[in-house]
C-alpha cells in the first residue's frame, strides 16, 4: 500500500525569492502582527506543500523557533507536510452527504486507488481527503477532482470518474 | 432600461452545477444577437432552492427555470427572449398554476412560509456590484447611525429588538455590544464568524456570496456603537467565491468612502480586513477564533476574561457571526418594534436554516422563529424522497442533537430546542429516514469532534476518544448493556469539565440518540442487530427460500465460498464464512437476497 511517501525536497531558488516576497508583502499587510497562519497559506501557494525547510524559512523570516511553526501547520486542516498528487480528490464528509451514502464513495476510492485518506498513490497521481461540508449539499454525496465537481456520485460511478484522469 | 432582466444564480450549488458557464453562454449570445442594450443578464446570490440548482429567472415574467444546461442557453433565447414564449419544459413545476399561467415564486410551497431578511437580498442583487446594494436601501442604515444616533441609540435599539447570535449559543447581541463599549480601552475591535465549520451549514456562505455588503454595513454600525475603528472577517479558505466576493465589495466600499477615514463626513473612521481560516472546527469558538487570527494555533482559552474585556490582541472584542450582522441594518432602518413583532416572546426576528439530507427540497430558507419544525420539513421542504418515512431531524451539528418524529409540531426557537435536548447552532437541519441508523449517526459526530478536538483540555481530547470508542463497539455488536451506562456517565462528564464550547457540546448526539432512540441502541446490544441496516458487522444476509430459482450465480460469486447448495434449489448462506460484501445480493436477479 501506499504510504505518505517521502519525496526529496526539490525546492528552486525562483520558489524561495518569491516565498520572501510574499513574507516581506505580509509583514506591510498585516502590519507585522498576526500573520503566521497567512504566512503558510502563501508558502503552500507557492510550494504546493510545507516541507521542513520550508517552515525554516518562516521561522527565521519571523523570527520564532521552527517548532512555533510546525506547531501551527499541524493544527490546521488546510495545510500539508507532505506532497499532494496531480489530482487532488475530495470527498465530502459532512452531514448531508454522509446521511446520503458519501461513506461508501470514500471507501470506493480508498479501495480503487489503494490509498487511504491524507495519501498519495506512489506515481504522485492522486492524493485522497475527507473533506468537511463544502456548501453544496442539494448535490449530495459529492466529490471533487481538483476543480471539478461531481454531485449526486454513487460507489458503482467511482471508477468511471478517476478513469478520466488516468489517461 | 431594459425590457427584460435574466438572474442566473452564483451560489456555490448552481456554480458546482456550471452555472457560471451558463451565465457566459447567455451573456455571448445575447450580446451576439444585439440585444444587450435591451436584456440584461445579471449574476446573482443564492436563491436558496439548491435542489434545482442551477437555476435562472428571467422577469417581467418572473419565470423560474431549474436545472438548466448549458445547451438550454439557445432555446431559452431564441424561444423567451427573442419570440417571447416561455420555455416551459425547463420552469419549476410548482410555479405553473392549474390554468397554466405562472404563479408569483412567493406563492410557492417552498417560499410561502418564508420571511426574508438575513438572506433579502440573496438572488435579487449582484453582489459584486455596489450599486445595486445601495438601490436596495444599503448603507442607509449607517448613514442614518453616523448622523442622527449615538452609540448608545444604537445599542439600544439592537438590545430592544432581542436579537440574539445566529451562530449558535443565541447570546443578546446588545447585551454584548454594551459590554464591549464599556469597557476602557483606546484600542477596540469589530470581528465577525465566517469559520461556518457545521456540517451541512452553509447560511452564511450564502450571505456573503449574495450579499457581502450587508455585513460589510453592519460591521460598521457595530464599531461606531463600541467605539472602534478596525474590524476582521475570519472566514474559511474553503469558500473562494465568498472570499473573492467580500474582497470586491471591501474595495468598493472603500472606493465610496463607505470604509475608511472620515465617513460620511463625520469623525469616524472604519476599516475592515479579511483573515483566512485554514481549517479548524474549534476555531469557531470564540477565543480560538481570536488566537487564530493573531497566527497561532486555534486553542481557546478560558474565559473570563471575556473577549468584551480583553479580546483580540488583549483588546476590548466583539465577535459576532455573518447572519447576526446581516439582521442588524434592517433593524436599524426598520426599528426594534419591527424586528421583535416576528418570532416567539425570547426568540425574536427569522432564522435561516439550512436543509439537507433526506428531504426533497434541499436548499436554504429563512422562517420566523417559532415555526414548527412540521411546517419546515413538510411544507416547504417536501418531506423525505422515496416515500420514505421521516425518522429524525439534526439541528445544531456535531452540538446539537436528533428531535424525533414524534416532537416534530415543537415550535422552533432557542429555547424550545435546547429543552429537547438539541440546540439552534448555526442552522443546519439534516433530515434522516427509515435507513439512517441513529447509532451510526452519533458515530458519526463523534469521529468528527474526535478529529476536531484541540486537544488543549483532558475531558474534551480523551474522553471524547473514549466515547467514540464505545460507539464503536455498540456498532460492531460486541457492547454490554452496563457500556450504555458508562457512556452516559461519560457525556455527562465531559460536557461539564471542558474547557469550551466544542467539548461542552460533543456529547449532544449520543445524548439525544440515547434518550430517543434507546431501543435502537439496545437492538445493537441485546439482539446484536441493526435495525436500520446500516452497521456492516451486525449485518446478515439471507437467502429468501421461495424467491431463490437455484441459479448458482451467488454461490459462484461469492469470494469466500459461503453460498451452497444444488442447481434448481434454493441456497444457503453460512453465517459464519459470510464477510457481508454484499456480492451476492448485487449479482441475484430475482432479488431472493435480503440483509437484516
Amino acid at each position: 500500500m501506499a504510504k505518505k511517501i517521502e519525496v526529496p525536497f526539490n525546492g528552486t531558488k525562483e520558489q524561495e525569492a518569491k516565498l520572501l516576497a510574499a513574507l516581506a508583502q505580509l509583514k506591510i499587510d498585516h502590519g507585522g502582527k498576526g500573520l503566521m497562519i497567512a504566512a503558510l497559506q502563501k508558502a503552500q501557494d507557492i510550494y504546493g506543500y510545507l516541507p521542513e525547510p520550508v517552515q525554516q524559512i518562516i521561522a527565521d523570516e519571523l523570527g520564532v523557533s521552527l517548532a512555533e511553526v510546525y506547531g501551527v501547520a499541524t493544527f490546521y486542516a488546510q495545510f500539508s507536510l507532505y506532497p499532494k498528487g496531480q489530482y487532488k480528490i475530495g470527498v465530502c464528509l459532512g452531514t448531508a452527504c454522509y446521511v446520503k451514502g458519501a461513506g461508501d464513495v470514500y471507501k470506493k476510492v480508498c479501495e480503487t486507488l489503494g490509498i487511504e485518506g491524507g495519501q498519495c498513490t506512489d506515481d504522485l497521481r492522486f492524493s485522497l481527503d475527507a473533506t468537511r461540508c463544502i456548501g453544496c449539499c442539494g448535490l449530495a454525496p459529492v466529490m471533487t477532482v481538483n476543480d471539478d465537481v461531481y454531485g449526486k456520485v454513487t460507489a458503482d460511478q467511482v471508477e468511471g470518474i478517476l478513469a478520466k484522469y488516468r489517461a | 432600461m431594459f425590457r427584460s432582466h435574466i438572474l442566473v444564480c452564483g451560489g456555490t450549488g448552481c456554480t458546482s452545477g456550471n452555472s457560471i458557464k451558463i451565465y457566459e453562454a447567455l451573456v455571448h449570445r445575447i450580446y451576439k444577437e444585439g440585444l444587450d442594450k435591451e436584456v440584461h443578464v445579471t449574476q446573482t446570490g443564492c436563491f436558496g432552492l439548491c435542489a434545482l440548482g442551477p437555476i435562472m429567472i428571467v422577469y417581467p415574467e418572473g419565470a423560474f427555470y431549474s436545472q438548466v444546461k448549458v445547451e438550454d442557453v439557445d432555446e431559452i433565447v431564441n424561444e423567451h427572449i427573442i419570440k417571447g414564449r416561455i420555455v416551459t419544459r425547463l420552469l419549476y413545476k410548482e410555479t405553473v398554476g392549474h390554468d397554466g399561467n405562472i404563479k408569483a415564486l412567493n406563492d410557492t410551497n417552498f417560499y410561502k412560509k418564508q420571511h426574508r431578511v438575513a438572506l433579502r437580498n440573496c438572488g435579487v442583487i449582484n453582489p459584486e456590484k455596489i450599486d445595486e446594494y445601495i438601490a436596495y436601501d444599503g448603507y442607509e442604515a449607517l448613514g442614518k447611525v453616523l448622523t442622527e444616533m449615538t452609540p448608545q441609540d444604537v445599542i439600544d435599539e439592537i438590545t430592544r429588538s432581542g436579537l440574539r447570535g445566529r451562530g449558535g449559543a443565541g447570546f443578546p447581541t446588545g447585551r454584548k455590544w454594551q459590554f464591549a463599549r464599556n469597557s476602557e480601552g483606546k484600542k477596540k475591535y469589530v470581528c465577525c464568524n465566517a469559520d461556518e465549520g457545521d456540517p451541512g451549514a452553509f447560511m452564511d456562505r450564502s450571505i456573503l456570496e449574495g450579499d457581502p455588503h450587508a455585513v460589510i454595513e453592519a460591521m460598521a454600525i457595530a464599531a461606531y456603537a463600541i467605539g472602534s475603528d478596525q474590524g476582521y472577517i475570519y472566514i474559511r479558505a474553503e469558500y473562494p467565491i465568498a472570499v473573492q466576493r467580500l474582497t470586491i465589495a471591501i474595495q468598493q466600499a472603500r472606493e465610496y468612502g463607505l470604509l475608511g477615514k472620515n465617513i460620511f463626513g463625520t469623525d469616524f473612521c472604519f476599516d475592515l480586513d479579511i483573515r483566512l481560516g485554514a481549517g479548524a472546527f474549534v476555531c469557531g469558538e470564540e477565543t480560538a477564533l481570536m488566537t487564530s487570527i493573531e497566527g497561532h494555533r486555534g486553542e481557546p482559552r478560558p474565559r473570563p476574561p471575556f473577549p468584551a474585556v480583553k479580546g483580540l490582541f488583549g483588546k476590548p472584542t466583539i465577535l459576532n457571526n455573518v447572519e447576526t450582522y446581516a439582521n442588524v441594518p434592517q433593524i436599524i432602518l426598520k426599528g426594534a418594534d419591527w424586528f421583535s413583532s416576528m418570532g416567539t416572546e425570547k426568540s425574536r426576528g427569522t432564522k435561516v436554516f439550512a436543509l439537507g439530507g433526506k428531504i426533497q427540497n434541499t436548499g436554504l430558507v429563512e422562517i420566523p422563529m417559532g415555526t414548527t419544525m412540521r411546517e419546515i420539513i413538510y411544507d416547504i421542504g417536501g418531506g423525505c424522497p422515496n416515500g420514505k418515512k421521516f425518522k429524525a431531524a439534526q439541528t445544531g451539528g456535531p452540538s446539537g442533537g436528533c428531535i424525533p418524529a414524534h416532537l416534530i409540531d415543537t415550535p422552533i426557537d432557542y429555547d424550545n430546542l435546547i429543552s429537547i435536548g438539541s440546540m439552534m447552532g448555526s442552522g443546519g437541519l439534516i433530515v434522516m429516514d427509515e435507513d439512517n441508523c441513529m447509532v451510526d449517526i452519533a458515530k458519526f459526530f463523534l469521529e468528527f469532534t474526535v478529529d476536531e478536538s484541540c486537544g488543549k483540555c483532558t475531558p474534551c481530547r480523551v474522553g471524547t476518544k473514549r466515547l467514540y470508542e464505545m460507539l464503536c463497539k455498540v456498532t460492531d455488536g460486541t457492547a454490554t448493556m452496563e457500556d450504555l451506562d458508562k457512556m452516559e456517565e461519560l457525556c455527562y462528564y465531559i460536557k461539564e469539565n471542558s474547557l469550551c464550547g466544542l467539548g461542552q457540546t460533543a456529547p449532544n448526539p449520543v445524548l439525544s440518540t440515547l434518550r430517543y432512540f434507546r431501543d435502537e441502541y439496545e437492538a445493537h446490544v441485546r439482539d446484536k442487530r441493526c435495525p436500520a441496516g446500516v452497521c456492516k458487522k451486525l449485518l446478515r444476509y439471507k437467502i429468501v427460500e421461495d424467491k431463490c430459482k437455484g441459479c448458482t450465480l451467488c454461490a459462484r460469486n461469492c469470494p469466500v465460498g459461503a453460498i451452497t447448495g444444488t442447481v434448481k434449489e434454493p441456497h444457503v448462506i453460512d453465517p459464519a464464512k459470510c464477510i457481508k460484501c454484499g456480492v451476492c445480493m448485487e449479482k441475484c436477479k430475482f432479488g431472493a437476497i435480503v440483509k437484516e
